[in-house]
């Protein structure tokens, strides 16, 4: 065995490997052009690209920075200088939008994808193991099912904030990959029968391996789905948090602890909270467009057949 | 049909009370109600702290299995869940919140899969009709707010209708107008003015969520062979539609209840303290801040509690609708 060992890369790479490649490629190709055949999909990602740009670059073709304060100019609505208006210390919205949208759209691009990698992994391994690991993994998930998640971090909360944004972020994927597992799982129970995951199993090949190079590949449709759906998912549930101060915390700006910020004076001074949640919206919206539109493409029995 | 509600329901009583333990456990070992008595000028005896800390039953000296078994064994003989860091009893607190919140609840969930079932057969019904597209990006939209921000919107909305007509015609803060005299119509006409808003608020949102699913199941059904032997038979399209299509379709969305249920409960706390209710959700809030361990278990006691009823129930109306259960 310890002879064959560093042959096995090589013969992996060969053969095997060119046909699956020219399979996906055209397996992608097709799957691309039938997710671009709608609306829904050419407006999510167009709306979606174009936020992350406008986040990252916009601040830099500004005048004001975010911690900046306007003298002379306290509580102003929306006017050419000041193109969201400012707050009452005269700091400009605008700026402190972007900003805020840059750390909530961080949040959500890697909460999302982590979710569905830690549900891929779980879900695979206990369908693959099948039996008693099976049986404890999704009582363990319908343990974390039982409750809402949002009241788990909320309880959780005072161990991520007095460390960085970052524990939130991995606390938020910590959470919410239990429903996308259970689809994986069952996916994973009828793939386990397929030949060419006995031939592996039969030629010795570990299970570890087998899920990381049969199961998931195929079940990767689903994962790629839910880790778009996982941004929007993950950015509602930061600025929740955030908002009633479990989230981010101050001296870091997200659109979360700015709605919170505005809401007390979104009566009287709109432009204050109406400007971010807007944003947030569109942000949210366009993800969850995009998401869909992979559904319909790559799963045309989504929905109901899913469970 | 018996058996399996039977089955189901012992499932969910122990998943509850696994859950109840575990967030005992977590909320032992996340929060610190000690940390307030230290760091106080002139200091505070270690022997009042530990005293304090035992009748919370925190003190961090003793295992927290132990301490969960203390708090396990007085819940089961005295009924008691502690008390609170504010000297109350947790129960008594509960039981003063919990109609507050299940007023809300109870008819944010019943509107919500009521109007969302329906919103969701007319959509795919009209499967690309205009009147189609409208309910189905109105969901999208709802469902990438927040549920706080329909809340505070409505608000905005509200005041300005308010300013327009001159008067109070929508109160929205808190959950009665306080010091309110008068017999108990006027009382009740005040608590449901109050109520519009916030059901408005959850409603919305169970709404968008039930729809897009109800949509997608109906959908499947429609297709099926069954709808057109029914046709064939002579039933009207209406009629086959609802006995045999929507029957069908309801078998996925009742399971769809018991797993959107928390989606709901979260909708209702955040909503409740947005309004300004005293709530389950706000009590949940504030004892976290509070560095409450009774307070915090107490409410995730209350939750599951609501999520095995509402888990129940939709198992009952599983069992009720597919045939294949009750053999």
């Amino acid at each position: 065995m310890a002879l064959l060992q560093p042959l096995l890369p090589s013969t992996e790479i060969s053969e095997p490997d060119v046909a699956l490649d020219s399979r996906n490629r055209s397996r992608a190709s097709l799957i691309l052009r039938r997710v671009f055949s709608t609306k829904r999909a050419w407006i999510g990602s167009t709306v979606l690209g174009f936020i992350i740009l406008w986040a990252f670059i916009g601040p830099y073709l500004y005048q004001w920075n975010y911690l900046d304060q306007d003298g002379l100019a306290f509580s102003v609505p929306p006017s050419a200088s000041h193109w969201f208006g400012t707050n009452d210390i005269g700091q400009d919205v605008y700026a402190q939008t972007l900003i805020g949208l840059q750390k909530s759209l961080i949040i959500g691009l890697i909460v999302g994808p982590l979710a569905a990698l830690i549900a891929g992994f779980v879900g695979a391994t206990a369908g693959y193991l099948g039996g008693m690991w099976d049986r404890v993994i999704v009582w363990f998930i319908d343990l974390l099912l039982v409750l809402p998640s949002l009241y788990l971090l909320v309880l959780l909360s005072p161990l991520f904030k007095s460390l960085s944004w970052l524990a939130l972020v991995v606390f938020l994927a910590l959470f919410g990959w239990m429903v996308l597992a259970r689809v994986i799982r069952g996916q994973t129970m009828s793939l386990r029968e397929r030949e060419y995951v006995k031939a592996a199993r039969f030629m010795g090949v570990s299970g570890f391996a087998i899920i990381r190079r049969h199961i998931l590949p195929n079940v990767a449709s689903l994962l790629i789905i839910d880790a778009t759906l996982g941004i929007g998912a993950a950015i509602l549930a930061e600025t929740t948090l955030s908002f009633f101060g479990f989230g981010v915390q101050p001296p870091d700006v997200s659109l979360g602890t700015l709605l919170a910020l505005g809401s007390g004076s979104a009566i009287t001074r709109p432009w204050l909270f109406v400007f971010p949640a807007a944003i947030l919206v569109i942000t949210v919206l366009a993800s969850s467009l995009l998401g869909d539109a992979l559904r319909d493409a790559i799963d045309p029995t989504s929905g109901a057949t899913n469970e | 049909m018996i058996g399996f509600i039977a089955r189901r329901l012992i499932n969910y009583i122990f998943l509850s009370a696994f859950a109840t333990m575990l967030a005992y456990v977590l909320v032992s070992a996340t929060l610190q109600p000690g940390a307030r008595f230290y760091g106080r000028n002139p200091p505070i005896p270690q022997g009042s702290i530990d005293a304090a800390l035992n009748k919370l039953g925190a003190n961090p000296n003793i295992p927290i299995l132990e301490r969960l078994w203390t708090w396990v064994t007085q819940l089961v003989t005295t009924g008691s869940l502690g008390i609170s860091t504010r000297g109350t009893e947790v129960t008594a607190d509960i039981a003063a919140r919990a109609g507050t919140s299940l007023r809300l609840l109870i008819l944010g969930s019943i509107l919500g899969a009521v109007i969302g079932v329906a919103l969701g057969v007319w959509g795919a019904v009209k499967q690309y009709r205009t009147s189609d597209q409208v309910i189905t990006y109105a969901s999208f939209a709802v469902l990438a707010t927040p549920v706080f921000v329909i809340g505070i919107v409505l608000m905005i909305i509200a005041t300005t209708l308010n300013q327009a007509v001159g008067t109070n015609v929508i109160n929205f803060t808190g959950e009665y107008t306080a010091g309110l005299e008068g017999g108990f119509w006027t009382l009740f006409a005040d608590r449901a003015a109050h109520l519009l808003l916030p059901t408005i608020t959850l409603t919305v949102t169970a709404v968008a969520a039930y729809s897009r699913y109800q949509r997608s199941a109906m959908l499947d059904v429609l297709s099926a062979d069954y709808i057109r032997t029914a046709r064939s038979k002579g039933r009207t399209r209406g009629s086959a539609i609802i006995r045999h299509g929507v029957r069908v379709a309801l078998i996925p969305m009742s399971t769809f209840f018991a797993y959107s249920f928390g989606l709901i409960l979260v909708g209702a706390s955040v909503t409740e303290t947005v309004f300004s209710w005293h709530g389950m959700g706000e009590y949940l809030f504030n004892s976290v801040g509070n560095s409450d361990i009774n307070a915090a278990t107490g409410t995730i006691l209350f939750t599951s509690i609501l999520v095995l009823i509402a888990g129940t129930l939709s198992d009952v109306v599983y069992a009720a609708l597919d045939p294949r259960v009750r053999v």
